[in-house]
């Protein structure tokens, strides 16, 4: 067992990198539950921003024109879902689900020519002086824009669904929406844009993965991180500060778990594999004993009939 | 752990989607047979489930309109592929061929089920009247893998990402650690069990996790280019194809590779079904009987280094050779392998010890 060869500052680092792609995800998705709709479709977003970060930074050679074009892929996708359940009403959870689906596979159909190739590098920004102190330097200092954008994020939706008249529509609209109909809000219209800012989030998240994080196209590259990061919205009791700890709590032990079995800890590596999900369930569960509950309208259709 | 939700619903809707086609099926003559194959990745992972799907598609076109083939990708190991595998059979399926280790139990039950299905799973030891067996020896790839890296690492830790703690594996492992020592005795190997086939941002944190802890070398059991990746973005790491060629990662970092060659077992196995020859078999083939190839060796390795891991490869192919050769002690330095003996199949197939040297344990 030799503990020595793990540097602390490169793994906290690693453990922000890791992070990023359920953080920004899970925000996204926090926005759409706060707004009283249940999108299981994730994953399949996430997979599709992926692609369409990855297609277009190949194309064009630029990061930046690549995440922007995975938000709008996201987006797009999530209008699929906002149609189907805001105008023809269909079940949340089957289109969610149906959603999923149909991400996997339009990925692959997208993805086939983009099998090899290596996209250009998203710069890793280094900051005069912050970037050169000990430690923080590394750990807080050194990463790319993405990973401040996304804390960025988890702050303006704290903000804005704490603080301001649009999160007070938005938490109308997903607590009861029927008395924010009755208000005149328009409930439809609201959710609409919540489902495309999480789809947006997604592609974002996704694209993270496919850019940074492995830098190249598989099929199921996403392999199963949307799915936490729906769950990590559920667990976080729909609160952003508990997201982000969450995010970093998943990404950070899974991050450990593959250093400490590198540096021959006696622990067995099932048990070390389990940790991520067991720690971050163990630690948001307890934090929500509190009296944190799910948006009132979570997963129920409206009509303006109703 | 890669168990997700996804890919149990992909399981179940693929399921459906074979059980809709599969009901105007069985009153087809018999002189076309449906070919199945059953995949644990998506079918370009760019690595072991690839090859199994290129292979596949080869030995369809060798018997064009004889061979119906159908496929399902991503089917999860466990008892969901024993609902994928009955609707393959139930759809009119003559042999299916299923393509991971984690298959072999499934594999076994609707073996039973349908006596008249023939069935060839991959890298198992179970077999029945009418379920085959079929398995590569990659360990003699990994000894090729072994010497490379005892080679040419210069930290003298050698990084090996496994995936689940099977014969398979640990055999693989043992085979590259034997070697890497033999031309290297200061040699380390630090080993990460990723628990997955193919997730590849869990293999790239591995591959991550392994070169900030020194690994310059790193040597994969899990199928996808990730690790190749994250290796070239670090710089100086070397790894090595796994499955597939991997040849877009040559020569820097890829210096090597294992590359499966399915395709002549698999037109030879159809051929039996459609001659009505087919018999259980138990197929273990490597580098002499072509089953096992080895990547071109690339220009980062110097020539007489090269030319020696060519040799190695010709006498493991020839037979001169065996990668597990005595004297060898087990990790608790009990007595293996005396003086010049070489290990017999059983052992190889069952392996479940790591061999002396290496550090750390086997998860149970």
């Amino acid at each position: 067992m030799d503990f020595s060869a793990i540097n602390p500052a490169i793994l906290l680092a690693s453990l922000i990198v890791a992070a990023t792609p359920i953080l920004i995800a899970a925000t996204g998705e926090l926005v759409v539950e706060r707004a009283g709709v249940l999108n299981l479709g994730v994953e399949g977003m996430m997979i599709v921003g992926a692609i369409c970060g990855f297609a277009v930074t190949i194309e064009t050679g630029s990061p930046a024109l690549g995440f922007l074009a995975a938000a709008l892929g996201g987006a797009l996708l999530s209008l699929l879902f906002a149609f189907l359940t805001q105008f023809a009403l269909a079940n949340q959870v089957a289109s969610g689900l149906a959603l999923t689906l149909f991400g996997m596979g339009l990925s692959a159909l997208m993805g086939q020519n983009y099998v090899g190739p290596k996209p250009a590098p998203t710069p890793e920004l280094h900051i005069p002086l912050l970037s050169d102190i000990p430690f923080l330097g590394r750990v807080v200092f050194s990463h790319d824009l993405m990973v401040y954008l996304g804390l960025a994020l988890v702050a303006a939706v704290w903000a804005t669904l704490k603080f301001t008249r649009l999160g007070l529509i938005l938490r109308a609209v997903g607590e009861n929406h029927d008395a924010a109909h009755a208000l005149g809000y328009k409930v439809v219209r609201v959710r609409v844009a919540a489902i495309m800012f999480g789809g947006a989030c997604a592609g974002l998240g996704g694209a993270y993965i496919s850019l940074v994080r492995v830098q190249q196209w598989v099929d199921g590259i996403t392999a199963g991180q949307g799915w936490i990061a729906l769950a990590l919205v559920v667990f976080a009791s729909w609160k952003p500060g508990r997201v982000l700890l969450g995010a970093w709590l998943f990404g950070g032990v899974d991050v450990l778990q593959l250093n400490l079995q590198a540096a021959g800890l006696a622990i067995p590596p099932q048990y070390l594999s389990m940790s991520p999900y067991l720690i971050t369930i163990v630690v948001l569960v307890i934090m929500s004993a509190d009296r944190s509950r799910a948006p009132g309208a979570l997963g129920r259709i409206f009509h303006a009939s109703g | 752990m890669n168990l997700t939700k996804r890919k149990l619903l992909t399981g179940a809707a693929t399921a459906l989607g074979l059980a809709a086609a599969g009901l105007g099926a069985p009153a087809l003559a018999q002189d076309k047979i449906k070919v199945g194959f059953v995949y644990v990745g998506p079918k370009n992972d760019g690595g072991w489930s690839q090859h199994h799907h290129e292979a596949a598609v080869e030995m369809a076109n060798h018997y064009g309109d004889k061979v119906e083939l159908i496929e399902q990708e991503s089917v999860p190991e466990g008892a969901d592929a024993e609902r994928a595998l009955t609707q393959m059979a139930l759809s009119g399926a003559s042999i299916i061929f299923t393509t991971s280790f984690g298959y072999m139990d499934p594999t076994l039950n609707v073996a039973k089920k349908f006596p008249n299905v023939k069935f060839e799973h991959a890298a198992g030891y179970k077999t029945a009247p009418n379920m085959g067996v079929y398995s590569a020896r990659f360990y003699e790839g990994r000894a090729i893998q072994g010497y490379l890296a005892g080679k040419m690492t210069k930290s003298n830790t050698i990084g090996y990402i496994a995936s689940y703690p099977i014969p398979e594996v640990i055999r693989g492992i043992n085979s590259a650690y034997i070697h890497a020592k033999k031309v290297n005795p200061e040699v380390k190997f630090k080993i990460i069990w990723a628990y997955t086939w193919f997730d590849p941002a869990k293999e790239a944190d591995a591959a991550k996790a392994l070169i900030e802890q020194g690994c310059d070398v790193i040597l994969q059991h899990t199928d996808s280019t990730a690790p190749q990746a994250a290796a070239q973005k670090a710089g100086n790491v070397y790894t090595f194809g796994q499955a597939a060629d991997m040849a877009e990662f040559a020569p820097m970092p890829r210096i090597s590779s294992i590359i499966d060659v399915w395709a002549p077992y698999y037109v030879a196995r159809v051929g039996a079904v459609l001659d009505g020859s087919w018999e259980s078999d138990n197929t273990w083939d490597g580098i002499g009987a072509g089953m096992v190839g080895i990547g071109e060796i690339s220009s980062a390795v110097p020539a007489d280094v090269k030319a020696e891991a060519e040799k190695m490869r010709d006498d493991i192919a020839s037979g001169a050779y065996h990668p597990f050769t005595g004297p060898l002690k087990k990790q608790d330095g009990s007595d293996w392998l005396a003086d010049g003996e070489v290990a017999d199949d059983g052992t190889l197939a069952g392996m479940t010890f790591y061999v002396e040297g290496i550090e750390g344990d086997i998860p149970q």
